[in-house]
């Protein structure tokens, strides 16, 4: 058996996995990150973001991160310009659509100070998948005949199929060192249910050594059992539960709360004509000012919260 | 069928939708990007194709798209309005290699001619003038799916080659696409403010299919950056209608993508 498949086990032998209180502060959880860990992001673009983790994350100065994550939007310019990671792998890299390419993106990548490997959405996917399956690749049938394929040349392989003859590409597994993941609700063991778009926590988890959680409510280990059906991550994945509210913000929460769409206009205008001196001002107030993730709320302000709460309960009512 | 609309009576952008719409036919499924792929599917489904599904990335299928509410996403809550099943992104781009798919529909930076994609770089990838976002699901898409481009006309976009194939077209022409391992999908038409373009069968280069009324064949030559194939026969696109431009503002009343 290779080393890397046994040492894969090890890590997860080595965690108690009982069912055990792991309620904690946001400090303390992202205190279990260490320089240099590779680092798996829930949600997707900005829904369901762990941006409480990642805003303590940059807080904490962490270096050297390997972040991953399928569709990454603005929490990936707070980890550049916070000099957190040299190593970025995703799909997608830009606040959204509507606001254009992210100067932050650009600034880092393009003088190759950080490395940002493009895989195709589906690949970041598959990867996971295979990490969440214990094997070693998944087989699928993309990415071929691509230049990115070409960049990435030392984590692609082909083979041809044995049963069929079929030209296939191998996408490697990700087994990352610590998930961080934002859902609606979690028990204080770590059994986590979340609504709306899935995206690919469920695998992500799975994949991850151990999940650190923010969810925007602590309920009790009795109502997860009175609906194990919608508990989505099973709580020996999990390492650590902190109760954030509106732990998405300034991204968006599923039946909960819209994206602060207000908050993010103004992020964007002042990255877009500032650049890389507008996203370090961003951080300076934003991030390292404020003593409390409740004080970076206030900063974003109670009108765009409940604009952005109204929005969010408005959408699956009627 | 109401009268048609004059040339002045419509954007770039409502041109490009009902084009598209057209193509797209009834009972098929197609993933949509965002602003003119989910406005076009939109018109088709009003017009012609109740039956057509539509799939966005993020992991949605069949949604109900609310006029006025159009989603600035395909990876956000409002996509996922009434769908009829939330997969995860992973399960939902998988449809495409278990064959559910027919249809891809989305835009680029730069399409070559052979109909290769690219979103991840402007200049040389070792040394890029700019980093764009990257493909997102469009390699996926691409790769297995009868492919849908629309682009507004312009010579720096529509380049001999493209400077990276982000999601794969005929790759260098002929069979090399083929040859790649992609043995499904295609590239089906692109579809541009001037006119319609599919691809010839044996070198797979672009070929000039309609015009849209009062373009000439001048104006498409003048506006690529490379030479089309232009075939002796030509059909003319009929203008947009009254009908069709009245759904496209009804969906985007804030002309947010118009």
């Amino acid at each position: 058996m290779s080393e890397s498949y046994l040492a894969l086990r090890e890590r997860l032998e080595s965690r108690d996995r009982g069912l055990r209180d792991k309620v904690m502060s946001l400090s303390e959880a992202v205190g279990l990150v260490k320089d240099g860990d590779q680092v798996a992001l829930g949600g997707n673009t900005f829904s369901r973001t762990p941006f409480a983790l990642v805003w303590e994350t940059v807080r904490q100065k962490r270096k050297d991160l390997q972040i991953v994550r399928n569709i990454t939007s603005s929490e990936g310019d707070m980890l550049l310009a916070g000099g957190c990671t040299c190593h970025y792998t995703t799909s997608w890299f830009s606040q959204g659509i509507i606001w254009g390419v992210s100067r932050v993106m650009r600034h880092f990548t393009e003088s190759g100070a950080v490395r940002y490997d493009e895989w195709s959405h589906m690949s970041i996917g598959m990867m996971f998948r295979a990490g969440a399956l214990g094997l070693p690749f998944m087989p699928t049938r993309v990415m071929m005949g691509s230049d990115m394929a070409r960049l990435l040349e030392n984590e692609i392989k082909e083979m041809t199929c044995p049963f069929t003859g079929d030209k296939l590409a191998l996408l490697p597994a990700l087994n990352p060192d610590v998930a961080f993941i934002h859902v609606q609700r979690a028990d204080p063991y770590g059994n986590a249910q979340y609504d709306g778009l899935p995206f690919m926590d469920a695998d992500v988890a799975m994949a991850a050594d151990k999940v650190i959680l923010t969810t925007e409510q602590i309920i009790s280990n009795d109502q997860i059992r009175r609906a194990p059906d919608q508990t989505k991550i099973p709580f020996f994945c999990v390492e650590a539960v902190v109760e954030v509210p509106y732990g998405s913000a300034p991204h968006e929460c599923s039946g909960m709360y819209e994206p602060f769409y207000g908050h993010m206009d103004q992020y964007a205008k002042l990255t877009r004509e500032r650049g890389i001196d507008g996203a370090m001002e961003y951080l300076e107030k934003s991030v390292y000012a404020p003593d409390s993730w409740d004080d970076y709320l206030d900063l974003i302000g109670v009108h765009d919260l409940m604009k952005a709460t109204k929005a969010g309960r408005r959408m699956y009512s009627d | 069928m109401t009268e048609p609309a004059t040339e002045t009576d419509y954007s770039t952008a409502e041109l490009l939708s009902v084009m598209s719409s057209r193509i797209l036919e009834d009972g098929k499924v197609l993933f949509a990007g965002v602003g003119i792929p989910l406005l076009a599917a939109t018109v088709a489904q009003r017009m012609h194709a109740p039956h057509l599904t539509i799939l966005f990335e993020g992991g949605v299928i069949g949604p109900f798209i609310e006029p006025g509410k159009l989603p600035p996403s395909t990876n956000e809550a409002r996509t996922a309005r009434r769908a009829n099943m939330v997969p995860s992104p992973t399960d939902v781009l998988a449809l495409l290699q278990r064959g559910y798919v027919d249809y891809g529909f989305m835009g680029g930076a730069q399409v070559d001619q052979y109909g290769n994609l690219n979103s991840s770089f402007i200049g040389d990838p070792a040394k890029p003038k700019v980093r764009l976002p990257g493909s997102g699901g469009g390699n996926d898409i691409a790769s297995l799916a009868k492919m849908i481009v629309a682009m507004p006309h312009e010579k720096k976009r529509f380049v001999e080659k493209v400077d990276f194939v982000t999601s794969p077209g005929y790759l260098d022409g002929g069979t090399t696409r083929d040859d790649s391992g992609l043995t499904t999908g295609s590239m089906h038409k692109v579809i541009t403010n001037l006119c319609i373009m599919d691809f010839d069968e044996e070198s797979k280069r672009m070929r000039l299919e309609a015009l849209h009324p009062g373009v000439k064949v001048e104006d498409v030559l003048e506006n690529t950056g490379f030479e089309p194939v232009i075939p002796e026969k030509i059909e003319t696109t009929e203008p947009p209608t009254e009908e069709e431009l009245n759904i496209l503002n009804e969906l985007d009343p804030e002309r947010m993508y118009l």
